[in-house]
């Protein structure tokens, strides 16, 4: 505990000297500004700025980038939650209900109790970071290949219990996205499949491209079909905070969130995307009403948004303490460190104690800042609601453009956002919900990746799903999870429930 | 690289500097007049791209114009070569290949838009990265003899993990499995993070990596490395043997990073990117850098375009007969 105590003291020390307050400062600011953008995600602008860095001392140019690592996190919620667009597979699940209440007027509600909760969880995140980083490295460990995959098809699980048309219609959108997360060349053999001889198809779908265009071309083109509802969005602004009632309606939402996000974010093997979806999944089994769900319930924003921050923090762990990246963005960080010289590892918490502990310190510090910058933003971001559609979306078209050419510079991603923009609002006319359809993409990819080299270990021996106990475990939960899901009486009253009159 | 290379470097800018003041407005001359693209054919954050970056930085100052990163990535680097190699030739599009690229390519890829040897003019040698024999830190075997021996005789019931089709790991892999005539079961990862992950977990027995990927494990203890693939030790890895020294010769491979143009490139805007580049790497800053890294810096003689196109030359011949074999045999 002294030994915890001394530590963040001199992490502190770091991180609050002038130049990194600043740098952690402009880091959360750009982090914001890119997250609200659809499209420039972190990985680009991390990309871009990283030659800035170079004059910087490497404590310093590190926790300005992690700034915008999470920044952006924050950022993308303005923009799943204002105009539906998710910027990354964490922000999918903000969409459906932070999206209904921007449309009932509660943008505001929605927006500051995602960034209160944002904030309650990284704070908590970065105490568990600083207290139990190294010891929780173990876990890491116990998860292979085979653990991997039944935590996988427990998210698709949740993609069912999630959904709000009829099963039927979720699990056929969950199993276009595994097809569509299956184009592209596969990883043991090289061959291509399903890429139709298009070259750009080699390296299979772009998740941005694909969430930009199921989500936001088909919302601007179901907007401009519906001009009267896009009108009453207009004029109802409403509160710009949440009250007391709702704080109190969703704290507990944000304590199981952040619980859920801490612990998936630890694993290495890119287990905090399925921390939004867990926490929705297990809101919306805990309320008392999940009719509210997927129609503006706070709970639904509280919690995934609370799990997403904290999955977001808690993956630095394996990143600080085993050298190993879990996502994209963080293997971006292992180049930025490695460029300044600091080699992540096992032996950066002893070799380089300011630089561990400093940037512990300061992504709290960042997070207070997110929270300082986010919360007078609010009423300017939903004073952007107020702009005239016929300005808003040939803006949010082109944004939508420019960020998804500057991530491969591929002229063919602009096309394909077109394109998965009509085939969005085609099945939204159909009444087929584009979230699981993405969340297949997703997990389908992992999953197929997973089962594959579990059973390539195994020898082809199916037993190896059943005789490791965690496996078998989170294998039990999701077949419950389905067979609830699939009792005749809660379908029925599931169905009365989730299909749309 | 000694002392009078860079002086001599130095002066040979410091020429090209003054016939650009007294030649006046002559196009070729004036290069560079906007910032210069370099196609990194890799996520940014990867071994290359940091080399990349590392040597842009320099460039940049020596060329007095932005030397600017695009990471074009996918199907192993091919991506963003083929692309590359399709712009102008005139100087503002160079790019950072490396050992998969222009080497091992034209074995893995079939419908290859590119020969290595013949669609580019080469600038030079940037890096080279040694390759490091990593198992996890409980393989039983005492040395590279014995490792050699028990993945021999465990046959398919070894599991050697490598990070895709046509990564470093991959081809470098495979080059050792067809020198050792062994044939382990090969665990395929996306990327080198998870594959080191399931290494340090045990999930996997061994693999053969880029020394910056694994160094820092190495040294930490989560794993433990058998031999270094290069002529002489790695300062970064003092106690881990060559191959040589190990009892294995014939199993000497670096993955080397090195800048292309397409081809085609007027004279002089080439010998201004290969002086700048020469510059670049004598640089002490940089050079250290590289050096932390783990990674070598080329001798003047191995550096320049000459030495260059006979590498990429040498390094096809080499890769593909064993990679064809190996996926012939349904590796």
């Amino acid at each position: 505990m002294t030994d915890l105590l001394a530590n963040l003291g001199l992490g502190f020390s770091v991180a609050l000297t002038f130049q990194n307050l600043g740098l952690c400062f402009l880091g959360c600011l750009v982090g914001t500004l890119i997250g609200v953008l659809p499209g420039v995600g972190p990985i680009a602008t991390i990309a871009m700025l990283l030659p800035i860095t170079f004059g910087l001392d490497p404590v310093g140019a590190l926790i300005m980038l992690a700034g915008i690592y999470y920044g952006a996190q924050y950022g993308g919620s303005t923009t799943a939650i204002l105009v539906n667009i998710p910027g990354e597979a964490t922000s999918v699940i903000t969409t459906l209900d932070g999206h209904q209440m921007a449309r009932q007027g509660r943008a505001g509600i929605a927006l500051g109790i995602a960034a209160m909760g944002s904030f309650f969880a990284g704070t908590v995140a970065t105490l568990l970071i600083a207290a139990l980083g190294a010891p929780l490295t173990g876990l890491a460990m116990i998860f292979g290949p085979a653990e991997y995959f039944a935590l996988m098809v427990m998210g698709l699980v949740f993609a069912v219990v999630l959904a709000r048309g009829s099963v039927l219609k979720a699990v056929a959108m969950i199993l276009v996205g595994i097809l569509l997360a299956s184009v592209g060349t596969d990883l043991e053999t090289g061959q291509e499949r399903m890429t139709f001889g298009l070259n750009f198809l080699a390296d299979g779908v772009d998740f941005s491209v694909l969430a930009m265009g199921l989500f936001g071309v088909a919302e601007i083109l179901r907007n401009l079909d519906q001009t009267e509802t896009r009108e009453v969005v207009r004029q109802q602004i409403g509160r710009l905070l949440p009250g007391r009632a709702e704080l109190k309606q969703a704290a507990p939402s944000v304590l199981r969130g952040t619980a859920i996000g801490s612990i998936l974010g630890i694993l290495p093997g890119n287990g905090a995307v399925l921390g939004p979806f867990a926490s929705y999944a297990i809101e919306k089994r805990l309320a008392k009403d999940p009719s509210r769900f997927g129609h503006g319930a706070i709970e639904g924003v509280a919690g995934p948004e609370s799990a997403n921050n904290a999955g977001s923090q808690t993956s630095f762990i394996p990143l600080l303490t085993l050298g190993i990246p879990p996502n994209a963005v963080m293997a971006l960080m292992v180049g930025a460190m490695t460029i300044h010289g600091i080699i992540p590892g096992p032996g950066v918490m002893t070799k380089n104690p300011n630089l561990f502990w400093g940037m512990i310190a300061s992504m709290w510090i960042g997070n207070l800042m997110l929270l300082i910058i986010n919360l007078p933003l609010v009423g300017l971001w939903v004073r952007l609601l107020k702009v005239p559609y016929r300005l808003m979306f040939p803006a949010i078209l082109m944004f939508c453009s420019i960020g998804i050419y500057s991530i491969n510079s591929l002229p063919t991603d602009v096309m394909f956002i077109a394109f998965f923009g009509v085939v969005g609002y085609a099945l939204i006319k159909l009444g087929f919900e584009p979230a699981p359809l993405l969340l297949g993409f997703v997990l389908g990819r992992l999953m197929e990746e997973y089962l594959r080299r579990s059973l390539t270990l195994s020898r082809g021996d199916p037993m190896v799903f059943f005789e490791r106990p965690v496996t078998a475990v989170l294998l039990l939960i999701s077949v419950a999870m389905l067979a609830l899901a699939l009792t005749p009486k809660l379908r029925k009253s599931r169905d009365e429930v989730f299909t749309e009159a | 690289m000694t002392p009078t290379f860079t002086r001599r470097t130095l002066s040979a800018a410091g020429l090209a500097a003054a016939a650009l003041v007294l030649a006046g407005p002559v196009s070729a001359d004036t290069y560079p007049q906007r910032p210069i693209t370099m196609v990194v054919p890799f996520a940014a954050g990867g071994p290359t791209d940091i080399v990349a970056r590392l040597v842009a930085e320099q460039m940049s100052r020596s060329l007095g114009q932005q030397v600017v990163i695009e990471n074009v990535s996918g199907a192993g680097g091919t991506t963003g070569i083929t692309r590359a190699s399709q712009a102008s030739p005139d100087g503002y599009t160079i790019m950072m290949g490396h050992m998969g690229t222009h080497g091992a390519a034209p074995a893995l890829f079939k419908g290859l838009k590119y020969d290595p040897a013949k669609s580019f003019d080469p600038i030079g040698l940037a890096a080279g990265t040694p390759i490091v024999i990593v198992a996890k830190k409980d393989f039983p075997a005492a040395d590279l003899k014995a490792f050699v021996a028990a993945v021999k005789d465990g046959g398919p019931k070894v599991n050697q993990a490598h990070a895709g089709v046509g990564s470093v790991s991959h081809s470098t892999g495979i080059l050792f499995d067809s020198i050792i005539s062994a044939k382990p079961t090969l665990v395929v990862y996306r990327g080198t993070g998870p594959a080191l992950n399931d290494l340090m977990a045990g999930q996997v027995d061994f693999m053969t990596d880029q020394i910056v990927n694994v160094a820092t494990q190495i040294t930490g203890g989560t794993i433990k490395a058998y031999a270094i693939a290069t002529p002489e030790r790695s300062p970064a890895l003092p106690d881990v043997p060559t191959t040589k020294e190990a009892g294995l010769p014939g199993y000497e491979v670096s993955a080397w990073n090195a800048v292309f143009a397409p081809k085609g490139l007027p004279q002089d805007v080439a010998k201004k990117l290969q002086d700048s580049l020469a510059q670049a790497l004598a640089d002490a800053g940089t050079k250290k850098r590289i050096l932390d890294l783990g990674g070598t810096v080329p001798s003047a003689a191995e550096q320049g375009p000459k030495a260059l196109q006979a590498l990429v030359e040498s390094e096809v011949a080499r890769w593909t007969p064993v990679l064809r074999a190996a996926a012939e045999s349904g590796q």
